[in-house]
């Protein structure tokens, strides 16, 4: 019973220590607390710069950096220079959380660049929404990131716009007549595309002559491609993921299937190869960019990242200082730098040329952009083409 | 036993029970009166400890107190965890207007936590009823495995959205839900270890087959502390979703047991207060460090985080407290 008398009062003492000293250390460091001062404007970042996916947090940082870079070298915003402040989450959605909160209610950034993986801005989207701050996700693809709120942005395509690109590729570049689709049923990333896919192709003219389906970890799929191959399409449209398509081309090549398979960025991986072999060359997926894209305006940006950081820049690295870019771009152009202004400004972006395709932000807070279509030849994904929305 | 010893038991005991009650009610006056005052960031901290010390308690029974090494904790945060922010998820979209009255609200929420724990026991009872029968090394990996079947099923079910996880969960947590299950789990853990069915517990660590010559259903024992650890775990698991308010797979994975069985050790297998004091110190360690992350560019935190886990084992290694609590240490105790 004695111990029991000091569990309760060792208890209630750590707990009010603990808030005492918080109410105390936050009435004394108001004052003192590095908002956004006369001459330069905070601007927070959340990566996963360690953890499991700490590529992705790094890349995205290296964009973002030398975004920053570029904007003070040119004089800022309005004469203001951007500070960044970047937080590690680890890859965890409640450290995302944490990080985010610190940032807003610690530093007063006056707005958020980030997560990456849409786990983690799911879990940030709120806190951002609920204080007013804009957040703008260099590549968090999951359509209801930007349902959170009018707060959130995003700077990349959501999954099945790639679709409707496809779509246009078969129609347009392949001239494909006649095409089958085979969609993972389990996966809404490849039912959407499947969906859009078929939507945007029929609109333009084209025959779905077969719709089949199959499971993500299926092995065998010898009687979907047999009944593909007796419709002879001129091409076949498979949006899953990149261990699935591998065996899908292994068995569509020894069944004798000559049309050319196409996908979406779920191929994007040095294993589609491994699995594959040789018989996913000559197949086509769309991504979000390509370090081969020959416009000007992206191979500038590469040697300019290349001067940085001495490395080729990756997709997340292009998607970060985009996001960084627009989000210049709103600040430059809003009336003022509150969380409501900078919203604005960034809803009315438009047309804005940023590397991986031209940028406008739709009413539902999305990027409408263009996607470029790569090609699997022999251990590369070569550039095709650029399609636009 | 005489007369005079038996009252001052009795008032011993309604002190005692006293001073959790107060503690109740000084949670909720704080809850009510002064988490508005505290800096969000600092809250938020202090919210994931208590959410922590109610894990590392809790796997405390098993691991520290029943000898279990049990590593699915997180499995069972996670089945907790999205049963209840199912429930909350579906009155919000199907009754919303039940959320504009506080009183339902609450009530929908606890209903939820309690409900959420529950349907954990029963997944600690599955799980313990056979694989309880093992013994060290195989017990951790058959614990092992369950957390990482629950963690494949839900990323295979898509009415709680699959491997995209589970937004829009209201944010019903507070600091008073929290801490109230925070003293709840204490005061459980604390009076079960001494009761006889705790000595059980106890004996079955101490020694199974001296426990089982005293007529300790040694199996029972153990799936009882099991199923007990396993609601406290789903009832964190509840609180976690409800102030992340948002939870997906990846997030209850078995590096999330690790981190609980870290604070286990780290305060001592067999000490509540060594839980207690593990907890908080490893939440708030990690925030801690973030300045420093700052200031130097570079990432230390899991660094240092890593180099004093390492010390403090080599330096104690029986954790913080070992078997005893932090008041065992306390002047005035006698040996």
């Amino acid at each position: 019973m004695k111990q029991s008398f000091f569990y309760g009062l060792v208890l209630t003492s750590i707990m009010s220590l603990s808030l005492i000293g918080c109410t105390k250390k936050n009435a004394g460091t108001t004052g003192a607390e590095t908002q956004s001062s006369d001459d330069s404007i905070l601007v927070g970042e959340v990566g996963s710069l360690t953890g499991p996916e700490a590529t992705f947090g790094i890349s995205t940082n290296k964009g973002i950096k030398l975004a920053f870079k570029e904007i003070n070298d040119a004089g800022g915003i309005n004469g203001k220079k951007l500070e960044l402040i970047t937080l590690d989450d680890q890859g965890k959605p409640e450290e995302a959380a944490t990080a985010v909160t610190k940032l807003i209610t610690q530093n007063k950034v006056s707005a958020i660049l980030g997560e990456v993986a849409s786990g983690r801005s799911l879990a940030m989207a709120p806190i951002s929404q609920q204080n007013k701050v804009p957040m703008i996700t260099p590549s968090s693809t999951n359509p209801k990131v930007t349902a959170v709120g009018d707060y959130i942005f995003r700077v990349c395509f959501i999954d099945p716009f790639q679709g409707t690109v496809m779509a246009k590729f078969a129609h347009d570049t392949l001239k494909a007549k006649k095409v089958a689709v085979l969609r993972d049923v389990k996966n809404d990333y490849s039912v959407g595309l499947a969906d859009f896919f078929i939507e945007t192709y029929k609109k333009l003219g084209g025959e779905i002559i077969l719709d089949k389906s199959y499971s993500a970890g299926d092995i065998d799929f010898k009687s979907q491609l047999t009944a593909i191959r007796a419709k002879h399409p001129d091409a076949i449209f498979v949006p899953g993921y990149y261990t699935d398509v591998g065996l899908i081309a292994r068995q569509a090549r020894e069944l004798g299937i000559k049309a050319p398979l196409l996908g979406g960025d779920g191929w994007d991986s040095p294993k589609l190869q491994e699995i594959g072999g040789k018989a996913v060359n000559g197949s086509y997926f769309s991504n979000h960019y390509s370090a081969e894209d020959k416009s000007p305006h992206v191979q500038s940006f590469i040697a300019r990242f290349k001067a940085m950081n001495n490395e080729i820049p990756d997709g997340l690295a292009a998607m970060g200082y985009d996001a960084a870019m627009v989000l210049a771009a709103s600040m430059k152009s809003a009336k003022s730098l509150s969380g409501p202004d900078i919203k604005e400004a960034i809803a009315a972006v438009r047309n804005y040329q940023g590397v991986t395709g031209n940028i406008s932000i739709d009413a539902d807070r999305n990027a409408i952009k263009s996607a470029v279509v790569l090609k699997v030849e022999n251990g590369a994904f070569k550039y095709q083409t650029t399609i636009n929305p | 036993m005489s007369g005079p010893i038996q009252i001052s038991n009795r008032l011993g005991k309604f002190h005692s029970n006293w001073i959790w009650l107060v503690t109740g009610i000084f949670i909720w006056l704080i809850s009510i009166f002064l988490t508005d005052q505290i800096n969000p960031y600092y809250l938020n901290i202090i919210l994931y400890s208590g959410i922590n010390i109610i894990l590392a308690v809790s796997l405390n029974l098993v691991n520290g107190f029943t000898g279990q090494f049990s590593m699915g904790h997180a499995g069972f945060m996670s089945v907790g965890a999205y049963a209840s922010a199912f429930i909350t998820t579906y009155f919000q979209a199907h009754h919303v207007d039940l959320f504009s009255n506080p009183l339902i609200g609450q009530s929908i929420f606890v209903g939820s936590l309690i409900l959420g724990g529950l349907v954990s026991c029963a997944a600690g009872y599955l799980v313990g009823l056979p694989s309880l029968r093992l013994k060290g090394d195989y017990l951790a990996i058959v614990t092992l495995g369950f957390g990482e079947i629950i963690r494949v099923i839900f990323l295979n079910v898509d009415a709680v959205g699959g491997s995209r996880g589970m937004p829009g969960i209201p944010p019903l947590s507070n600091f008073g839900w929290i801490f109230s299950f925070v003293v709840l789990t204490v005061f459980v853990v604390e009076r079960l270890i001494k009761s006889p069915q705790g000595r059980s517990f106890l004996s079955v660590r101490e020694d199974e087959i001296a426990a089982e010559a005293m007529g300790v259903n040694i199996t029972g024992a153990k799936v009882r502390a099991f199923v007990i650890g396993a609601f406290f775990a789903g009832v964190a698991g509840g609180l976690f979703a409800h102030q992340l308010q948002f939870i997906n797979p990846v997030t209850f994975d078995f590096n999330r047991s690790f981190e609980i069985i870290i604070m286990v050790v780290l305060g001592g297998m067999g000490s509540i207060s060594g839980s207690i004091v593990a907890a908080v110190f490893l939440t708030t360690l990690r925030e801690a460090l973030r300045p420093l992350q700052e200031i130097t560019q570079v990432d230390l935190r899991m660094i240092i985080y890593s180099f004093l886990l390492i010390v403090l084992m080599l330096t104690r290694p029986n954790g913080l407290f070992g078997t005893k609590e932090i008041f065992d240490f306390l002047p005035g105790k006698k040996k």
